[in-house]
């Protein structure tokens, strides 16, 4: 396993600083239910930061790895939903819950096959969400055009996710050792857009 | 000019180990933070530079009397071994009066500043020198809990300085401290828990054993976050900040049962990094929620 270097701990001290202010005054404003999911999405995105800085790359090892990187898309794409979508957050709100249940009994119990099937599923349409609405947002005019960045964000998180998927699931894109050199940018590039997108609302 | 950088290479190789400025510097921090929790006007910079200073050196003080106690046990386990009282770099009559000098001036500067800011600097180190480490260090593996309660003191004190009086928020942050002390001390002693047995000293791993400490651990975590919430709450900080800090004590937890459910050194280990970024976190959270 890659060593994790002092570039990268920086990246992901800078990934869980915008986090946290993002958490705590990023969503002055918002609606009650859409802070709650925002803040599990970078609450999540800050810890996991924190904690690949404390137990390096070896802590991407563990199970719960697949689990925390689903509730960072699905809640955030619940966020944007419930703010945008207003009508169908419940239905999509069920959708996450029995989506993100799906993962966590499949990644236990069940072939890995039928695994990567619920997770590139749940995933893809969080993703797409992510990529799709703030991009159709902006170019609507519904939202300022900045706004844009958050599907900026969308596609870097779709592409961690593919990239951190295919590589729990045995069969990597790229090198173990090239995915890791990315990760951190990534995981900044991307926080870095959904803040910076999110401030355009 | 040689003779300066002389003097100042000692300081540096002599002195400057005996502060353990890493840990001092956290609870200068949560000094500060407990100052700006009573929400002061931030102008009164003389008053945040006396704290600072007095704290600064009671604290280090304080440390330095520890170094200069356990320099039998510090020369006995490989981690502190090279401490320059174990290596005979500072002889002990040295640190003795080093410690002796920082912490009579620190004391008698709190005093000075606030007497009642002065007594709860003073119990502060009074509890870590006297209660923790001449009585109780060596005898029982519950010393932790006054070493605890001597650790939430510059918070409480920080505090007290501000508003002038102790209240249940003062109380309540030296608590959270207190909690957040077993989480601490008991990770690092199942790392190092050879070193104090080669020392003679009772710990909770060797006392009772790992999964029994790993449920301390567990019970302080949650303590910590659940009182630190609340002191946020009393404090009057900001539904943004109080996010954040919920986020971070979810972390804390999440380590603390995963610790417990599926342990191994890394996550131990883990877990104190991790508890040391929480209360350091917290802490600048308070004082940041104070401008």
């Amino acid at each position: 396993m890659k060593k994790i270097t002092v570039l990268d701990r920086i990246l992901l001290l800078a990934t869980g600083l915008l986090a946290a202010y993002q958490v705590a005054v990023g969503m002055d404003g918002m609606e009650p239910l859409s802070i709650w999911f925002y803040t599990i999405s970078f609450g999540t995105l800050l810890i996991a930061g924190l904690l690949l800085i404390i137990l390096g790359f070896e802590g991407l090892e563990s199970q719960a790895v697949v689990i925390v990187s689903t509730l960072i898309p699905l809640s955030l794409s619940l966020g944007l939903v419930s703010e945008h979508l207003v009508e169908y957050t419940l239905h999509y709100l069920v959708f996450c819950v029995v989506g993100f249940t799906a993962i966590v009994i499949t990644r236990f119990s069940v072939i890995s096959r039928i695994a990567t099937i619920v997770l590139a599923m749940v995933h893809g349409i969080a993703g797409l969400i992510i990529f799709l609405l703030p991009i159709f947002l902006s170019i609507r005019g519904t939202m300022p055009a900045g706004f844009a960045l958050v599907g900026l964000g969308g596609a870097l998180i779709g592409l961690g996710g593919l990239l951190l998927a295919f590589l729990k699931a045995g069969k990597p894109i790229l090198s173990q050792k090239t995915i890791l050199t990315l990760l951190p940018s990534l995981l900044f590039l991307m926080t870095a857009a959904f803040v910076s997108g999110l401030s355009f609302r | 000019m040689e003779n300066k950088k002389r003097i100042f290479k000692q300081i540096k190789s002599k002195y400057f180990p005996l502060i353990k400025s890493l840990q001092t510097g956290l609870l200068l921090i949560t000094g500060l933070a407990g100052y700006m929790s009573a929400r002061c006007p931030i102008m009164n910079m003389s008053t945040l530079l006396a704290l600072t200073g007095s704290l600064l050196l009671s604290v280090s003080g304080s440390t330095a009397l520890n170094m200069w106690i356990d320099r039998d046990i510090d020369a006995k386990m490989p981690r502190t071994s090279n401490r320059p009282l174990s290596t005979g770099e500072t002889k002990p009559q040295e640190a003795l009066i080093f410690g002796l000098l920082l912490s009579i001036i620190g004391i008698g500067w709190s005093l000075a500043l606030d007497p009642l800011y002065g007594i709860v600097v003073f119990a502060g180190l009074f509890f870590d020198v006297v209660v923790y480490t001449i009585w109780l260090k060596r005898r029982t593996a519950w010393s932790i809990v006054w070493g605890g309660i001597s650790g939430g003191m510059p918070v409480l004190a920080g505090r007290v300085l501000g508003i002038g009086y102790i209240d249940w928020i003062g109380i309540a942050l030296a608590m959270a401290v207190l909690f957040w002390i077993p989480t601490h001390i008991l990770t690092f002693s199942m790392r190092y828990h050879e070193d104090y047995q080669a020392a003679n000293i009772p710990t909770f791993p060797s006392v009772y054993n790992n999964q029994t400490t790993r449920l301390i651990i567990a019970v302080s975590s949650v303590l910590t976050a659940l009182v630190m919430g609340l002191a946020a709450i009393g404090v009057g900080m900001t539904w943004g900040f109080l996010r954040l800090i919920a986020v971070l004590s979810i972390g804390l937890l999440v380590l603390a049962v995963r610790s417990l459910t599926l342990p191994s050194e890394r996550i131990t280990f883990g877990l104190f990094k991790y508890a040391s970024l929480y209360m350091l976190s917290s802490m600048l959270l308070l004082f940041a929620g104070g401008f």
